[in-house]
């Protein structure tokens, strides 16, 4: 057994490509070894700015030989056949051997291939990992034709043993494999040789680079919070900056610094923002006043003046980029207090799409929109219109010109230093909500109404022009608005029909911009596309919360399904039903019920509508099933009237056994015509009650 | 270099020297291209060298024109004209990242003391049809310079890559000096007799030409000027290659060159003068780079674009 270490060493990788390369290291280079017939007991992966390391351990000195057995043609085949053989297997006549059989004599290829040395295993597979390497982007350097996702330096490849340290030889466009590397850039240039992976980590840490980004995260995490703590600050978590920073140092130096008093009034995500995208800076918290007050930097080196000058140039550059924004935002609070016209204007010049007008053209369109909604979410129809008109002047602010990330919650801040009413702000700030399956639910009446407009307009302007989501291809993100659609009106128990909402806000869209169709071919009027996609979005997501596909179709078949908070209403009530002992038993009663029923009413042509009489009930079975109709009914009607779907499925769980006793005492079809159209009306009474609550003949099983 | 250990005094002595430190290292030092450019890119000398295999090393200074960029000399670090400092080398040297840390090291940033990085950045010039690979480079968290393999440039694959470097002269100056406002940097040395400012010889150029991008220019004009400026270069690559003067080949590839650093400098200007809709933006952008790669197209078959015979 033996050990193999790889090193790539390169100019400097992208932060963001690190933790995926180094894993692709991994994988590529351990599948190649295993195909080709080695094994190995353990690898691990590590990367830094400069380069990508994987280590295996117990990996085994020789592929296991293989023999295969290949059965050729008679001996005594025509030559073209024993030719055909020959060169499939790539044997020479003498080579095959004769075996006797029944026939006479067959040819055989016995092919040995003896077990190969790991060193020209692991030469193979490098190179084809190195050449295939999977970079989302890379790059061509110098004169060579090799391409990395930067120019590649070194490569470091050697395995070890008891008996000691071998290079595994092999050369690339030029660049030969040896047992050196070099350490930090400024700190430790020069090159040095190794012997294991021990060795190479040891004599990096010594050479001031720290291999694993672990290691350099919990380092830097440590340091920055024990920074903070000794000014009396607590540091603001960040995840992903923390892993960032981790790929841009191979040598972490934490360092503190205070942003300057004249910056402190900036809105905490401001600061936040601007430091973290511009600078890769934490930002560092008061907790007595819950300001954003200091940030810390990480620098890649252990300067002599332990930080000085680098802390002095941060802060610098900080103070450059703070005026910037604070220039913005004292313009941006002088144009949002006289009222955002100034925006507002400006969003005429703004194009949202060559087929839908200018932005302006659209924020009307929202706000019509937004003022039908209001009522039926609970929302003043004033405000509602007024949010509308505003949510989006932001979007000229100088602040969301440089931070394209602040919109909205610009737009928050801005329509309170405007004087507006506190409902206006949130919906500048929530309105676009949900972004995505678990963003949260913006539940302020006002904000909803704006966001559903915003979303529905969407919609419906790019139905009109017939630009339509298809397979993958969803550039306008529609499957993601009309999620949102659902979720706002699932979220917060909206009733309202989409449908007569599209009408609505399609009549907003000039009828020159029309192309698309609503209806397709042949369908009824009851249908149009942008209902389905609705409707083809909503099963996907209850399908995320439980709720099976055939349960939904059910629901769908329904009049009112374009209130998808009735249909979810009915659709869990049906499910918790179809999980009841009575819910399977009595689907099968009402599917025995509607087969025999639809079968006679297509053998006699006629359906059986006309309503049983109990008077020519002769079993006590049936009399039983006549009371039991006339008690469900009597509680289903009111419930479905005020949609308490619950309580519909209850009464019509009690059918159950009345219906089973009815099966089993009564045939259905009786010599006796009269009595036989009287249990057919009755089977039809069963059908409608069942059918009132839920199309049940969409239901599986 | 002795001149690294004391620190540079003045704007021009950055300038003087990294012209003295890379032509040290074997570039040719050229001069300023005698027109309005938006970057030291658009210098042929980049541009049109970075394509085909023959080696190839220069170093400018080249003013740049950015209209958008005018705040009438009051904003620190924003101005409409301002320097940069391009390097090209082909094929990019293996050593090209020290050699550029060298020239930080020559105009006295020493690196024991600074906290010097390479970010990722891609640039991508869509006027040029260009793009490559490589870094934006930090110096204490500010960015001086731009670091960039060139991979294709007017749609052609570049063979060998070159490695090209811009320097922000004013910012890189301004941060070395320790100066706030750029228009208070020394120019020339603060002990000369007569010192002068950034400010003395760039404020009153930086108003008049603030005003003019933003108010005077006059759009019809420019939008006349853009046509003709597309229409020239068109009729130039459109003459057969032939001379019937001389009886040689000479494709007119440069002056027709010309012609697009004009349409993008045009195009600039119009931008800046807030007549150009967004997506007016990306059809005007679409003209000038089919310019540019009818440019790149028609350098290629000449002698200092085409590839050697003994290249690879």
């Amino acid at each position: 057994m033996s050990d193999l270490l790889i090193e790539l060493f390169s100019e400097e990788i992208p932060a963001r490509m690190q933790l995926r390369a180094r894993e692709d290291l991994k994988s590529l280079i351990t599948n190649g070894l295993v195909e080709a017939g080695l094994t190995y007991a353990s690898a691990g992966a590590f990367s830094t700015p400069r380069r990508l390391t994987l280590s295996i351990e117990g990996l085994s000195q020789h592929s296991t030989p293989t023999r295969e057995e290949r059965k050729g043609p008679s001996a005594s085949a025509p030559a073209a056949a024993i030719d055909g053989f020959l060169r499939a297997t790539g044997l020479t006549l003498d080579q095959l051997e004769r075996r006797a059989d029944k026939k006479g004599e067959t040819l055989y290829a016995v092919i040995e291939k003896p077990g190969r040395a790991a060193p020209q295993i692991i030469a193979e597979v490098l190179e084809r990992t190195i050449r295939s390497f999977p970079w989302p982007k890379s790059m061509r350097w110098g004169t060579g034709s090799l391409r990395w996702v930067r120019p590649l330096h070194s490569i470091l490849c050697i395995l070890s043993d008891e008996g000691g340290t071998d290079i595994v030889p092999l050369t690339l466009d030029g660049l030969q494999t040896s047992n050196t590397t070099a350490g930090h850039r400024f700190l430790a240039p020069n090159r040095f040789s190794v012997t294991s992976f021990d060795d190479y980590a040891g004599k990096l840490k010594r050479a001031h680079v720290v291999l694993d980004s672990a290691e350099r995260e919990a380092a830097i995490l440590q340091g920055a919070q024990n920074l903070a703590f000794a000014a009396g600050m607590e540091l603001v978590a960040d995840d992903k900056l923390l892993t960032e920073v981790a790929g841009l140092v191979e040598w972490p130096v934490p360092l503190m610094g205070r942003i300057d008093d004249a910056f402190l009034a900036l809105p905490p995500e401001v600061l936040q923002t601007s430091m973290r995208e511009h600078q890769k800076f934490f930002s560092t918290r008061n907790p007595k006043t819950g300001r954003i007050e200091g940030f810390v930097t990480v620098a890649n080196t252990e300067p002599a003046d332990h930080g000085a000058t680098i802390l002095a140039g941060n802060q610098k550059v900080l103070s450059a980029r703070l005026s910037d924004a604070k220039f913005f935002w004292e313009n941006d609070l002088r144009v949002a207090r006289a009222g955002m016209t100034e925006w507002l204007d400006g969003l005429n010049a703004v194009t949202f799409h060559n087929k839908l007008g200018s932005q302006s053209d659209r924020i009307a369109r929202i706000a019509a929109l937004a003022r039908e909604i209001a009522p039926l979410v609970g929302a003043d129809a004033d405000l509602a219109e007024q949010a509308a008109r505003l949510a989006k002047a932001d979007l000229r602010s100088a602040m969301v010109g440089e931070f394209p990330e602040l919109q909205g919650l610009m737009g928050m801040y801005y329509a309170r230093a405007a004087n507006l009413p506190e409902a206006v702000a949130l919906a500048a700030r929530d309105h676009y909500s949900p972004l995505g399956p678990t963003d949260s639910v913006p539940t302020d009446p006002v904000s909803v109404a704006v966001a559903l407009a915003d979303k529905l307009d969407t919609l419906t302007g790019f139905w009109a022009i017939d630009e339509k989501p298809t397979g993958s291809k969803d550039p306008f993100a529609l499957r993601r608005a009309a999620l949102g659609v659902i979720r706002l009106i699932l979220g917060n128990g909206v009733s309202l029909h989409l449908r007569d909402l599209r009408t609505v806000a399609e009549a907003n869209i000039p009828e020159t911009f029309r192309t698309g169709e609503f209806l397709p071919e042949g369908a009824g009027p009851e249908y149009d596309s942008l209902l389905a996609f609705f409707h083809d979005r909503l099963k996907v997501f209850l399908k995320d919360q439980g709720i099976r596909h055939d349960v939904i179709d059910a629901c769908l078949a329904m009049p009112g399904n374009d209130d998808l908070t009735l249909l979810v209403k009915r659709a869990e009530a049906l499910a918790a039903f179809l999980k009841t002992e009575d819910g399977p038993n009595l689907l099968q009663g009402f599917k025995r019920a509607n087969t025999i029923l639809t079968q006679a009413e297509a053998k006699d042509g006629v359906e059986y509508s006309f309503g049983a009489d109990l008077k020519f009930a002769d079993s006590d079975a049936e009399r039983a099933l006549f009371t039991a109709l006339d008690t469900a009914e009597a509680a289903i009607t009111p419930a479905m009237k005020s949609e308490d779907f619950a309580i519909a499925m209850e009464a019509m769980a009690k059918l159950r056994a009345p219906i089973d006793a009815f099966f089993t005492a009564v045939q259905v079809n009786s010599e006796n015509e009269i009595i036989r159209r009287n249990r057919l009306n009755l089977l039809h009474r069963i059908r409608a009650i069942c059918s009132g609550v839920a199309d049940l003949t969409k239901l599986d099983g | 270099m002795a001149h690294a250990s004391k620190a540079p005094q003045s704007f021009q002595e950055i300038i003087l020297r990294l012209q003295n430190y890379w032509a040290d290292k074997g570039c040719a030092i050229l001069q300023p291209y005698d027109m309005e450019v938006g970057a030291g890119t658009f210098h042929p000398a980049t541009t049109l060298r970075s394509l085909g295999s023959k080696p190839w090393a220069a170093a400018y200074v080249q003013p740049s024109r950015r209209p958008t960029d005018g705040r009438y000399g009051e904003n620190p670090n924003r101005l409409q004209h301002y320097y940069q400092y391009q390097v090209i080398i082909k094929p990019s040297p293996p050593d090209m990242q020290d050699l550029y840390l060298g020239s930080l090291a020559a105009i006295g940033i020493d690196a024991s003391l600074h906290d010097i990085r390479f970010v990722e950045d891609d640039w991508e010039s869509p006027t040029l049809g260009a793009w490559g690979l490589g870094w934006e480079v930090w110096c204490d968290g500010m960015e001086v310079s731009q670091f960039t393999y060139f991979q294709q440039v007017g749609g052609h694959d570049c063979h060998p890559v070159s490695g090209e470097l811009t320097y922000g002269l004013e910012r890189l100056a301004m941060y070395v000096l320790g100066v706030d406002h750029v228009m208070d940097m020394p120019f020339n040395n603060p002990q000369s007799p007569i010192a002068l400012t950034y400010g003395d010889i760039f404020r009153q150029t930086e108003e008049e030409y603030s005003r003019h991008n933003f108010d005077g220019a006059d759009t019809a004009q420019l939008l006349r000027h853009f046509e003709d400026a597309e229409a020239e270069c068109q009729r130039l690559l459109d003459f057969p290659p032939l001379d019937p003067k001389t009886g040689k080949t000479i494709i007119m590839a440069h002056p027709a060159y010309d012609q697009t650093i004009k349409a993008s400098h045009l195009f600039n200007l119009l931008d800046a003068r807030g007549v150009i809709s967004v997506t007016e933006r990306q059809a005007y952008i679409g003209r000038v780079r089919a310019l540019a790669k009818k440019c790149a197209d028609a350098f290629r078959l000449t002698e200092a674009g085409r590839d050697a015979e003994v290249a690879q």
